[in-house]
């Protein structure tokens, strides 16, 4: 009874915490996000957003998310019902256990694996698939197409996703992210692999079908693409993970490229502030780089987009995968790790 | 040299880089949102809003139930009836304009000899039902009690143009 104890219940009752202990900030700041969202645009568009609900609208998200609880979840008579429910549920899931293998500051990370970066990269892959399946369940053209447009998309920029990681993973000579980002403690490596940071970011934009490259959504020309058959708690949870799946973008853009929870400069007044701070601001930065591209740029054309994945990145990152390597080996910086 | 231009323009994203410098600086200019239910936007002294039908200062109704507005009316959205008054004078016994059809053209306000319907500067007479749009006398008597100050000077202010 007391290995029980021990061994098994203790444990699960420790990791149930720190889940729930990162899992409702979460979803705080997935709620705020929105929010920030509307003030940001609202900002550039010489207007304020939303400021009516609480002080400067901070209780907005609560009001949203009340209004779409207490409507109706319709599914349409044509969908397939068990799909239709799963999918969102998919988005939502997906997005969050990315989560698990991102470390907040030295050693303070849920599952310290080894081939983090891989799991990061598996989970984020996956994340077409809520999307298929809500366009392919909901029986609608428009959720169909932009099921269709979603699937080409990602597949098209996680390659070159894949080869950005892979120059990273060339410079640490780990996969796992805390190593990542220890790593970085001389330089931030958005300065070494500045072309590559770029690309991650654009490649993340259309990754998480945010603006230009929300084709998938495209309001309008199909209307809102695969999310349009959705109403009340279902459409909540594809807008929550879509959010969700924003801020894991950002994370890992910072743990990658900004340095983690690293400060800038390891001197008195910068280190005083705790990792999981410095993290955070990284991450509000990345996001706001998201929100005020979406309010910048006008939507891709498909071919463009296509273009752009097939005939710009990859090219572009494969070459410099190429060149990282040769500089590391010919200048004998290359990571040695004897594992 | 135009190639190597507009390649260096491409490689560095200048455009991309050049359009988020300009929202950037947007983000600071002051705001032209209007807090519309708190704040409102200027009417002209000519602004077409909800009807009202007027009195003089003693007390006794405007209308004349001549019927040129209900002739004049468009959207034929007036529906008058009268009859001589107990003490002899020609009234209206039934004045009703229907809101959903009216168009807000101000004909009616033009046609009328004596100033009586006149289309306030009220804009915000929404209902929860249509029924509450078929305005009757009562209720257009009542918004002519209402805005009188407001109808009074807006009718002063624009009279030197007319």
């Amino acid at each position: 009874m007391a290995d029980f104890w021990n061994f098994y219940a203790w444990p699960t009752i420790i990791i149930v915490l720190q889940i729930v202990a990162i899992v409702v900030p979460l979803l705080v700041a997935v709620a705020y996000l929105t929010l920030a969202e509307r003030k940001v645009i609202g900002a550039i568009q010489l207007r304020k957003g939303p400021n009516v609900v609480g002080w400067f609208g901070l209780l907005q998200p609560f009001a949203d998310g009340l209004k779409l609880f207490l409507k109706e979840t319709v599914v349409p008579s044509g969908a397939n019902r068990g799909v239709f429910i799963i999918a969102p549920m998919a988005t939502f899931v997906l997005s969050l256990v990315g989560w698990a293998v991102i470390p907040f500051d030295a050693g303070m990370v849920l599952a310290d694996i080894n081939v983090g970066v891989l799991y990061l990269f598996a989970i984020s892959s996956l994340g077409v698939y809520g999307i298929v399946m809500a366009g392919w369940a909901s029986n609608s053209r428009y959720a169909f197409l932009g099921a269709l447009r979603s699937a080409a998309q990602m597949v098209s920029y996680e390659v070159s996703i894949g080869f950005v990681i892979i120059t990273v993973l060339l410079c640490v000579g780990s996969l796992n992210l805390s190593q990542i980002v220890l790593a970085q403690q001389g330089m931030w490596f958005f300065i070494p692999l500045l072309p590559m940071f770029v690309v991650f970011f654009i490649s993340g934009l259309a990754e998480t079908n945010r603006s230009p490259f929300d084709l998938p959504e495209g309001e309008s020309e199909i209307v809102a693409g695969y999310m349009v058959e959705y109403s009340s708690m279902v459409f909540a949870l594809f807008f929550l993970g879509e959010y969700a799946n924003m801020i894991l973008m950002s994370a890992m853009t910072c743990v990658l490229f900004l340095g983690g929870w690293l400060p800038p400069f390891d001197i008195a007044p910068f280190n005083w502030i705790p990792g999981p701070i410095w993290f955070a601001l990284k991450i509000a930065a990345v996001l706001f780089l998201f929100l005020w591209v979406r309010a910048t740029m006008p939507r891709y054309r498909y071919d463009q987009l296509m273009r752009l994945g097939w005939k710009v990145f990859l090219p572009l990152s494969l070459i410099w995968v190429v060149l990282t390597a040769g500089v590391l080996v010919a200048t004998g910086w290359a990571p040695v790790t004897n594992r | 040299m135009a190639f190597l231009d507009r390649g260096a323009r491409t490689l560095f994203l200048w455009e991309l880089l050049s359009g988020l410098a300009l929202t950037f600086t947007y983000m600071f200019k002051p705001k032209v949102t209007l807090n519309y239910p708190y704040e409102k936007g200027p009417l002209s002294p000519r602004f077409r809003g909800e009807h009202v039908l007027r009195r003089y200062p003693s007390g006794e109704e405007r209308c004349i139930a001549c019927k040129l507005c209900e002739a004049v009316c468009p959207a034929q959205a007036i529906t008058i009836e009268a009859e001589p008054r107990a003490d002899g004078i020609r009234r209206t016994t039934r004045y009703d304009i229907d809101m959903t059809k009216c168009i807000y053209c101000g004909l009616c306000q033009e046609a009328c000899p004596v100033d009586a319907i006149v289309e306030g500067p009220n804009f915000e007479f929404a209902t929860e039902t249509r029924a509450e749009l078929i305005y009757t006398k009562e209720k257009l008597l009542a918004n002519g009690d209402r805005w009188e100050s407001e109808i009074a000077r807006n009718l002063a202010t624009d009279a030197p143009y007319r």
